[in-house]
């Protein structure tokens, strides 16, 4: 199952775009789920999925526990969550100047983000297809590993030196 | 003994609060609040806590409100301050955004500590509430090296 996450809170046609029409050229081989807020009245119709405008926290970690391949906006919430049970996911920028954000937070991060095993990235709708079919293809190599669900010792033991030596009186 | 301080932890839905989430370990054994946007977290925090073996921690939330809503903005500010007045943390600690902004603010006027955390979604630049909170934070981090400046933010490592 592919499942596609676009976050909650502003839509993102061109990859909804993008992933109809791969996912066209692909008819019956893949069961997707889709998770897109489109609050807009002209927003972009799909052709071949249905959309869930939203899923609780739990239906959300549900699906991508059950997903093979996960696509996605950059958002660090969706690379996290997939990292953290060890699902491959393929990230697509949204851009400033398209106002798919407010500002190109997403697309620095996209760059700034090293090679991690199951990362797969698209740069824009043109680059999607063939990276789709790249991730779908690794699929049969060994699963990327998990990510501890909580982060490095070394960062959380900083942090916690702080919080015990603020003791004040 | 002195008591174990009060960790309030506070994050808006989506990207900061899976961020926030990965922090944990820095206040296990504390007191714990959690502020989000989102009333369904609740049960994540508790099954999280559960996991670690830690007592379930307390949990508030706020409306939801971006930078355009000043409405909304000050509903949540609101929102902040009350729950600051009434459960008086002596740490809050916030990986964004607007709630976080709010929590760091009020809650050092009132006399916590601040931990601010940039997200990690802010690659190219400080977001707008890092940037504004910078020297009013009493522990101003980034999680990308590169933002890291002499003068603050430090850089300590990244949730990832």
């Amino acid at each position: 199952m592919i499942f596609l996450t676009i976050g909650t809170h502003e839509p993102f046609d061109r990859l909804l775009h993008a992933f109809d029409d791969w996912l066209g050229q692909h008819a019956d081989q893949h069961e997707v789920v889709v998770q897109a807020a489109s609050p807009v009245i002209d927003a972009y119709r799909p052709r071949y999925f249905d959309t869930i405008a939203h899923l609780s926290p739990e239906d959300y970690e549900a699906h991508i526990r059950a997903a093979d391949l996960i696509v996605s906006h950059a958002g660090m919430g969706s690379i996290l969550t997939a990292f953290t049970y060890g699902k491959p996911i393929v990230i697509m920028p949204r851009r400033g100047h398209l106002r798919e954000t407010r500002n190109d937070h997403q697309y620095t991060t996209f760059r700034s983000l090293k090679a991690w095993p199951g990362l797969f990235f698209a740069e824009d709708e043109t680059a999607l297809p063939a990276v789709m079919d790249r991730a779908l293809a690794a699929i049969t190599d060994a699963a990327p590993p998990c990510l501890p669900d909580v982060a490095d010792p070394g960062f959380t033991t900083a942090l916690r030196e702080f919080i015990f030596s603020s003791r004040q009186g | 003994m002195k008591r174990k301080p009060h960790v309030m932890a506070v994050a808006s839905a989506g990207g900061h609060w899976v961020q926030l989430m990965r922090l944990r370990p820095a206040w296990a054994g504390c007191r714990v609040t959690y502020v989000t946007t989102e009333p369904d977290f609740q049960e994540i925090a508790q099954r999280r806590a559960a996991q670690d073996g830690e007592p379930a921690p307390g949990f508030h939330t706020v409306i939801e409100a971006n930078l355009w809503q000043k409405g909304r903005l000050l509903r949540q500010m609101l929102g902040i301050f009350l729950i600051l007045l009434r459960t008086r943390p002596d740490v809050v600690i916030s990986t964004g955004a607007a709630p976080g902004y709010f929590a760091l603010r009020i809650g050092r006027f009132l006399g916590a500590r601040t931990v601010w955390i940039d997200s990690m979604a802010n690659a190219g630049e400080l977001s707008l509430s890092g940037q504004r909170l910078g020297k009013h934070a009493d522990l101003w981090l980034t999680q990308w090296e590169h933002l890291a400046k002499p003068e603050g933010p430090k850089c300590l490592g990244s949730v990832l």
